[in-house]
């Protein structure tokens, strides 16, 4: 798709974008140029504060008036739109430019139809009449392939999924057929198989139309598949640009060589035996520092410190006048599984699979329905509300929001001291010799304890939110898409530790995660659920080298896998939606039935 | 949509089964009794009797609080112990009086301080923003009878504009009601329109920095069209439901606002009657009030559900 290059659609010069605060300028993109061709779909990756979202923003000119400023120049066909007016630029954006953004699930107006938003753009810039206007909308949703696009142009936003909506987006973006479409992380809040579906359709909608297209992400699969040419930017500055397959395999500035280290690889464990570290690149040098083999923590064989049995939760819906229930979420569904001292068992899936909600389960932060649980020689289900709390000397969780799940009024030290303490393990002076100690053990220094939440970073706070759940001493860790929210390089470094801490302490981790690659990388074992119920289970190479059920290799299909060689891989375009667990008062669960594939390997068959 | 009206009403009930209760047994707790009131200089102690034996006094209090209760069912709320005239007929007088005081204050309210809210939220931290502020805790702070006697004082008594006082029925001659009505409506609308305007930016300013306002401004838009039809219709979803809650404050505010302008409303006959311990009159007000306040909210709900899209659609 390398076209010869007359003028680019879109031609960055030097642009520079900043930001006022209490004390002045603060630039937060610095100097940044490039040019995209006509038909070329150019990616800028880069982690959280690397500036890519502000320069998307930047170019659109949406950002706040009055609170920031744009240096530069940036031209569109040749015309430089850093110098129109504000109305002028009013008649560029969704018009010769148009952009699609992360959040489908807010991005639209919730009050109005989705056939209004998007004949609105119509209205403004192709000068139509509604009802001109509603025919060309439903052509617009049958291109981006809604099923029943005319009955569904009254509906509103909230009768759509988030990948659905996501296909509105796009209608909205194409519907003044632009030279160019900026997708700011456009499949980052989406399930994998979404993403899949997501990406193959801008691909074909890109040929079909013929536009270029701006990408802007920090998935390096998605980058690996979609780009033509990728620009890396770190901490405000372009630190690389080039061909896709130039920057991955001979990346030049050790960012990008860190950044490419950092993301876990699906396959790339083939041939190993026991979880991995992840090697980490140094971010100045380049150089990679020596990898440490990890030893087996696991203890087979003997009594399981978790074994579930047959656990079933389900949540009651109620409707109608006198509030009578009419179905019910079949959220885990006969689900049974043992886990091992010093193992990480992972449950994957994507949204609504009942994964999180399987992990609450065990510790009955969510009361299950029926089933058997039995944990460090605790009979779960029967517990008292006493019981409960020492159950907790076993089992912590740690969650995925590291923002959220930290008080921010108490100081790190009292948090991590709060459970020692609430548990009367020992006195206050032994209560901060131990938080003391926790934070170096996950690699932080003791004289932090004093300092608040908001003064660390996210990796950071995760880190803190580990050491929490630590200060219990428990056996199993329960963690709730912990590295999810985490940038890669950080995300690297959190995964490490929690292998880190399963060599010293034989910690027990269930790890719940939607993120194959990552569990690949982590698991002695994995799980994988659908609809509330374990559709395949066993050891991690068995599931990842050989899948047997349908819903394993597709998910392992979805993934996108950062390696240039896979540039214009093609899934088939479908639009399956994500199935709901949500069932009606009569729904027997079938009794199904498992086949050993190999040892310890089970995958359902019926 | 019928199905969440009728459960709501259903909900209404015991809602005003309670406030009954409780309005009944805090007059028996008061200290004072109305047939003293009600017998004057009379201390004969076999008509106070008899005074006593006609209002069903002796009963047990609970044979009285559903004799009460009864009554209201079927429309009677009682006789008035001081005017010996029907609750409901009283009630009946001086209602149209307060209900157009208090919708021509919220009139007032809702023109003043959703524009201004709207404007503060469109120009923050610039002068509108400043001044609209200012003007709103002024209208927070300044009291109701003050400001009532200074309007009195400046524009009927200097500039002979409007009258000072006194009340005319809109059916009988509508321009002198409505010119009656409009100082007493402004002094009662202001503390309403200063929480209107307030609440009315916060709202405009939530849905000002939200995604699908982003994608409105991408999508090209004038700020004419992001602000008006974007971004206040979404805006307006809080409001609804503030205003409702309002009305409450806005009654409790007539009772003063006609005391100074000496408007014989709701609000007058209230403080009389508590005043001459009327019992059956301060209950049969109570329940009148409670029962708007509940259909207000009611209005506000189905409104509310009306305008969202998500809410209208699991009715």
């Amino acid at each position: 798709m390398a076209t010869e290059t007359r003028t680019p659609v879109l031609s960055v010069r030097n642009l520079s974008t900043s930001f006022k605060t209490g004390d002045g300028w603060k630039t937060v993109v610095r100097d940044v140029s490039f040019d995209v061709n006509a038909g070329e779909t150019v990616a800028i990756v880069g982690e959280s504060g690397s500036g890519k979202s502000v320069t998307s923003l930047s170019l659109m000119r949406l950002l706040a008036q009055g609170s920031s400023r744009i240096e530069g120049e940036v031209f569109l066909n040749g015309k430089n739109i850093l110098a129109l007016s504000e109305k002028e630029m009013r008649g560029v954006r969704g018009n010769d430019v148009a952009m699609i953004f992360q959040e489908p699930m807010t991005s639209l107006n919730p009050i109005f139809t989705i056939g209004r938003q998007i004949s609105e753009v119509l209205i403004r810039h192709k000068g139509m009449t509604a009802s001109e206007a509603r025919t060309e909308t439903v052509r617009l949703l049958e291109k981006v392939r809604i099923p029943n696009a005319s009955s569904r142009f009254d509906e509103y936003p909230h009768q759509f999924s988030g990948g659905m909506r996501q296909r509105v987006m796009i209608a909205m973006a194409l519907a003044s057929k632009p030279k160019l479409l900026i997708a700011d992380e456009p499949t980052t809040a989406l399930d994998v198989t979404i993403q899949g579906q997501i990406l193959d359709l801008i691909k074909i909608l890109q040929e079909e139309e013929g536009m270029s297209v701006l990408f802007i992400t920090h998935d390096m699969g998605v980058v690996a598949e979609i780009a033509d040419r990728t620009i890396v930017m770190f901490r405000g500055e372009q630190v690389e640009a080039g061909i896709t397959e130039d920057i991955f395999l001979r990346g030049q500035h050790p960012y990008t060589r860190a950044l490419l280290s950092a993301v876990p690889k699906l396959g790339s464990m083939a041939d190993r035996k026991l979880p991995t570290r992840f090697p980490i690149v140094d971010v100045k040098t380049g150089e990679a520092a020596e990898p440490i083999e990890l030893s087996d923590t696991v203890e087979k064989g003997k009594t399981p410190l978790l074994a579930v049995k047959n656990l079933i939760t389900r949540f009651p819906v109620r409707s109608g006048l006198f509030s009578r229930q009419t179905g019910a979420v079949h959220a885990v569904e006969n689900v049974s599984f043992d886990l091992f001292k010093g193992e990480t068992l992972s449950l994957v899936g994507e949204s609504g699979c009942g994964k999180s909600t399987t992990g609450r389960s065990i510790m009955r932060l969510i009361e299950p329905t029926s089933g058997e649980v039995s944990l460090d020689g605790y009979d779960v289900m029967a517990l008292d509300p006493v019981g409960l709390r020492n159950l907790r000397k076993s089992v912590q969780m740690i969650f995925q929001d590291p923002f959220s799940s930290l008080n921010p009024r108490m100081s790190v030290g009292a948090a991590i001291a709060e459970p020692f303490i609430k548990h009367k393990l020992g006195t206050a002076k032994q209560a901060k010799e131990k938080t003391a100690d926790l934070l170096e053990k996950v690699g932080l220094s003791a004289d932090m304890a004093d300092r608040y939440p908001h003064e660390f970073s996210g990796g950071q706070r995760q880190r803190i939110a580990i050491a929490r759940a630590l200060s219990l001493d428990p056996k199993v860790i329960v963690a709730d898409e912990s590295v999810s929210a985490l940038d890669v390089s950080i995300k690297a470094q959190v995964c490490n530790l929690l292998l880190d801490l399963q060599q010293n302490l034989d910690i027990a981790f269930l790890f719940i995660s939607h993120d194959m690659a990552v569990v690949e990388r982590v698991s002695h074992r994995v799980a994988v659920m659908y609809l509330g119920e374990i559709v395949e289970i066993g050891p991690r190479a068995a599931v990842f080298e050989n899948p047997q059920h349908p819903y394993t290799k597709k998910l392992m299909a979805a993934v996108p896998v950062p390696d240039p060689a896979r540039r214009g891989i093609r899934r088939g375009i479908s639009n399956d939606e994500l199935k709901s667990p949500v069932r009606g008062m009569d729904y027997q669960p079938p009794v199904r039935e498992y086949r050993q594939v190999s040892e310890g390997h089970l995958v359902q068959v019926a | 949509m019928p199905v969440y009206i009728g459960k709501r009403l259903l909900v209404a009930i015991p809602t005003l089964l309670i406030i009954s209760i409780f309005v009944f047994s805090l007059q028996k707790l008061l200290p004072g009794d109305p047939i003293l009131a009600m017998a004057g200089e009379e201390r004969d102690p076999a008509v106070l009797a008899l005074l006593r034996e006609k209002y069903h006094f002796n009963d047990p209090v609970i044979i009285q609080y559903f004799r009460w209760l009864g009554g209201m069912l079927t429309g009677d709320f009682g006789i008035s112990l001081r005017t010996n005239q029907p609750v409901l007929e009283l009630i009946g007088q001086k209602l149209p009086v307060t209900i157009q005081l208090a919708t021509m204050a919220m009139i007032f309210a809702l023109l003043i301080g959703i524009p201004t809210g709207i404007l503060a939220a469109v120009y923050k931290n610039r002068a509108i923003d400043y001044i609209a502020n200012i003007v709103a805790l002024s209208g927070l702070s300044v009291p109701n009878f003050w400001l009532g006697i200074m309007l009195i004082l400046l524009i009927s008594v200097q500039l002979g504009w409007l009258p000072a006082s006194g009340y005319e029925s809109i059916f009988v001659d509508p321009v002198r009601s409505i010119k009656t009505m409009i100082m007493p409506a402004f002094v009662l609308s202001t503390a309403l329109a200063a929480q209107l305007m307030r609440h009315t930016r916060s709202a405009m300013l939530g849905v000002l920095s939200s995604d699908y306002i982003r994608t409105a401004r991408a999508k090209g838009l004038s700020p004419r069209e992001i602000i008006l039809s974007h971004t206040f219709r979404n805006a307006l979803l809080p409001i609804i439901t503030l205003t409702a809650l309002l009305f409450g404050e806005l009654l409790a505010g007539a009772v003063l606002t006609e005391q100074i302008f000496t408007i014989p409303g709701f609000g007058k006959m209230t403080v009389d009657a508590v005043f001459t311990r009327d019992y059956a009159v301060v209950q049969g007000i109570v329940m009148c009030t409670a029962i708007g306040f509940i259909l207000m909210n009611l209005i506000a709900d189905v409104l509310y559900a009306a305008l969202n899209p998500r809410l209208r659609a699991s009715l």
